[in-house]
């Protein structure tokens, strides 16, 4: 049954063998049997990159706690791995017992990023089954996804027989009941598990559905039968507390992205953010219970020996009682642990929170304001003063940090060269307030292209095209470059361009993915191993233009390649979000004040979870007002004075 | 208090890398294996500064891929009471599948490091596709040549290298359900030399399918030692071993 004894073969040639042994701390152990369904859980990227997936590793617990299903993970083999395996005739395998992908009923697969979808085919083709999801046989592998890049799964609809829309914990199982009385059946028919599939709520089985276009414009997308449901709605997990997973967080052998413990705090963001995807589509903010926090912390950091605890969510800082929580966690660990927070806002960011996550091991702190400008920020909706930044920034050089990385994005809506220079003016600002602190103070720029994407109020909006792109690039870095302390890094625009082609695609764009893969283009998120020509070329050749896709301002009555699906938000409040986007109109966290009715709660009777009903201390808080009793810090202060000035124009 | 003076422990562990783990590298098992004494909770010493570490000391790298019976690593702990046993008793059930330790001996104050101390392995290698009769000719012609000349690269330049002086002993083994194996003991001063190198020093080229380290030894006064031996603390004699 296993693989392990033609592997171990193989693997003293490749780079990395710790990537395909399996055996993590928590790895489970599952018995095979006729009666329970075999998940494959997939990642479409390295095992470095996989592994931590927080989605899968819920996913394979949850399955293999049921007494009907088992579960087993497998990864991207690198390209070397892959060389040798086709060579050798070995198969996709799991990375548990080993097992040949082909002895799984489904292959289910974790879609976080559009770059990967040549992956996702490679790793199909690497089992054996064939790619095209109209040539399978009845009783083949049924190929699954889900994760963020399936609220528009059209480029991959013809690969992928199953698309799961929205948080997994609860309808992966019903997806379990319904394979499982197939398996049952003797798996006679493909075409009858697909229909059942189709009738689970989250579920969007492609095949079932008519696409019509007219021209380059798609007309429609309607379901060809009647029990087929016209519009699919995404899974909400109403309360986290209910889902305390992963209990047991793989502890891997071999080193990984954030190598360290993880524990989602809270899920959802309403701050509005409107190029955000994650933040439209993960509503509403459901925070875990303090307690259960601790819990988790404790038990975890005892099970795994990890001196490292990462608090996730959209925007930790947000969390009712963050400072508490995390100064238990310091606690807990005797001192010898520290406490990373991914994602912070600049406006709960306080001095407090500051000194409690240096006191075991100052972990590297980023800072994402997103624009220079805050007209910018008001178009994007990112409300956090000029004041917020240089608090947070004041915060973390008093207490000790000295460097830090400011995330932004430049081809953003309504853009303009002023825009783009406030970037440098605000590093240059930050490096100053430093300098009080420190010899060397250093603040990295990371600027990204920005890529519209769907459910976004941004959605409607063309890219900015790779030339643009560069140009403003290189505008920032002329800009910055004398100014000591402040270094730049960026994102490859052509890498952007080409996401864009994925985010935005409609099924048509299929081709184009299968066309680069079968030209060797896997791995198309490494740099050393993307191939821009490649997509332009495959473009041209299925006589679909990039500009059309890509950088052309949709219109409100254009048919979107996802107006089947939701993500519970109303079209008309995404158009109304845009309509006040490009008016430069700000929108309140709806998590502390009134509902303006976006549709995330109402549409599915569900409502925000959330601990304080005021915003934690600190900052503006998203309003852009600096609050009665605020004190800035006596250097912000000094700084100010011209950047004020700014802002109240 | 002076954390200089506070007392301390310095504890010598042997352990196996057997199976699938054996893929992980030095580097991996380094992380393993600080890990795993946090889940000890023993009070293991942590060095000063920005970012403190556990203060772990190993010896001679070994190769991703190759298996072990005998690797070692010394462990500082912040207590002058530590003895063997309560750190082997601590490690059961925390290391991972395919790492065990094995024995260990508090350590006197100064003894050498690892790195230096070992002069030799013993190497039992399984090479595939190969015939006893054909792979004893194939050890006599090694251990008659004069010399062995091997080329490796180091940082992108090209360091040619004679192997002879390094290959103290060498033999062909049992046959296995897969091939035979082939017993050598290797030098490590003043580079280990490895069994790749060996293998690759003379035609025909044979594959191996597996390589374990059998072995470490401190030459000494002419006399072979296991370092669990050399540099005990003469007064608590607590070498313990599970072998």
């Amino acid at each position: 049954m296993s693989l392990w004894p033609e592997l171990e073969l193989v693997l003293p040639d490749v780079s990395k063998p710790a990537r395909y042994i399996g055996g993590e701390g928590g790895m489970a152990t599952p018995e095979h049997h006729p009666s329970k369904v075999a998940w494959l859980l997939a990642y479409p990227d390295t095992y470095e990159i996989g592994l931590p997936n927080q989605g899968l590793q819920i996913l394979y617990e949850i399955l293999n706690e049921r007494d009907d299903s088992v579960a087993e993970r497998a990864y991207a083999p690198w390209v070397d791995m892959e060389a040798e395996m086709r060579a050798a005739g070995l198969p996709l395998f799991s990375v548990d017992t080993h097992r040949r992908a082909a002895v799984f009923d489904v292959l289910a697969f974790n879609l976080s990023a559009e770059l990967v979808y040549t992956n996702l085919l490679n790793c199909i083709d690497l089992t054996g089954v064939p790619v095209r999801a109209e040539n399978r046989a009845d009783d083949d592998l049924l190929i699954g996804a889900g994760g963020h890049c399936t609220y528009n799964p059209e480029p991959l609809a013809d690969f992928v027989d199953f698309f799961v829309l929205g948080d997994g914990e609860e309808v992966v199982s019903e997806i379990n009941a319904v394979v499982r009385d197939w398996k049952r059946s003797g798996k006679k028919s493909r075409q009858s598990v697909l229909r059942a599939l189709a009738a689970v709520e989250g579920v969007y089985v492609p095949s079932l559905y008519d696409v019509a276009y007219d021209g380059p414009a798609l007309v429609s997308i309607t379901p060809r039968f009647a029990d087929v449901p016209a519009v699919v709605e995404k899974r909400t997990v109403a309360d986290l507390a209910e889902w305390p997973y992963p209990k047991q967080q793989l502890v891997p052998l071999t080193e990984v992205v954030h190598d360290r413990l993880n524990v989602e705090v809270f899920r959802g963001c309403t701050r509005g953010c409107r190029f955000c995807q994650a933040g439209m589509i993960t509503r509403p903010v459901r925070e875990r219970p303090a307690e259960q926090v601790r819990t988790m912390v404790a038990d975890g950091l005892a099970r795994s020996g990890y001196d490292e605890v990462a608090l996730t969510s959209l925007s930790t800082a947000d969390f009712s009682g963050i400072t508490e929580v995390v100064s238990a966690t310091m606690d807990c660990g005797a001192g010898e642990v520290s406490v990373s927070l991914p994602s912070l806002r600049v406006d709960a960011f306080t001095v407090g929170l500051a000194a409690q996550i240096q006191r075991a091991r100052r972990t590297g702190l980023t800072f994402a304001p997103e624009a220079g400008s805050w007209r910018m920020r008001q178009v994007i909706n990112k409300l956090i003063d000029e004041r917020d930044l240089y608090g947070a920034v004041e915060s973390a050089f008093s207490q000790g940090w000295r460097r830090m990385k400011l995330y932004f994005l430049t081809g953003l809506p309504t853009e303009t060269d002023v825009d783009t220079l406030a970037i440098g003016e605000l590093a240059r600002n930050c490096v100053e307030l430093g300098r009080a602190h420190t010899k060397n103070p250093s603040v990295t720029v990371s600027l990204g292209g920005f890529v519209p994407k769907p459910f976004t109020p941004f959605q409607w909006f063309g890219q900015n095209t790779v030339s643009e792109l560069q140009r403003k690039v290189f505008l920032l870095r002329d800009d910055i470059k004398r100014n000591r302390g402040v270094q730049m890094k960026w994102h490859d625009p052509k890498a952007s361009l080409v996401e864009g082609i994925a985010s935005r695609g409609d099924r048509r764009i299929g081709r184009v993915i299968e066309e680069v893969w079968r030209q060797g283009g896997t791995f198309q998120e490494w740099s050393e191993h993307f191939d821009y020509d490649r997509w332009t070329q495959a473009m041209a050749k299925h006589g679909l233009s990039v500009d059309w896709y890509v950088h052309r301002h949709r219109t409100e009555d254009e048919v979107l390649p996802w107006d089947h699906l939701s993500a519970g938000l109303h079209k008309d409040f995404l158009w109304q979000d845009w309509r006040d986007a490009l008016n430069e109109v700000g929108l309140e966290d709806c998590r502390w004040t009134p509902c303006y009715d976006c549709g995330a709660c109402t549409g599915y009777s569900i409502e925000h979870i959330v601990a304080s009903a005021t915003p934690p201390a600190g900052g503006s808080q998203g309003t852009g007002q600096v609050p009665t009793g605020y004190q800035p810090p006596a250097a912000v202060a000094v700084q100010l004075s011209g950047v004020g000035a700014r802002n109240s124009a | 208090m002076n954390p200089n003076q506070a007392p301390r422990t310095r504890v010598r562990l042997r352990y196996r890398k057997m199976g699938r783990i054996r893929f992980t590298s030095h580097r991996d098992v380094a992380r393993i294996w600080e890990r795993s004494l946090r889940r000890t909770g023993l009070p293991v010493a942590q060095t000063e500064g920005f970012s403190p570490r556990a203060k772990l000391h190993f010896g001679l790298a070994l190769a991703t891929g190759y298996e072990s019976d005998a690797e070692y690593l010394d462990v500082d702990f912040k207590s002058g009471e530590m003895t063997v046993d309560e750190v082997l008793k601590a490690l059961v059930g925390v290391l991972p599948d395919g790492i065990e330790a094995t024995g260990g001996a508090i350590l006197a104050p100064g003894a050498t490091s690892l790195q230096q101390a070992v002069t030799i392995c013993d190497w039992d290698i399984e090479l595939l596709d190969v015939a006893s009769g054909d792979l004893a000719q194939w050890v006599d012609q090694v251990l008659g040549a004069a010399t062995l000349m091997v080329t490796r690269e180091r940082k992108g330049q090209k360091i040619t290298d004679d192997l002879a002086p390094q290959v103290r002993a060498l033999e062909v083994g049992e046959p296995t359900s897969r091939g035979v194996r082939l017993l050598a003991t290797l030098g490590t001063q003043p580079r280990a030399a490895r069994p790749s190198e060996l293998l690759a020093a003379q035609e025909p080229v044979h594959r191996p399918v597996l390589i374990r380290r059998t072995r470490q030894w401190i030459e000494q006064d002419g006399a072979r030692l296991e370092p669990l031996e050399v540099g005990a603390a003469p007064a608590q004699h607590t070498l313990v071993g599970v072998q």
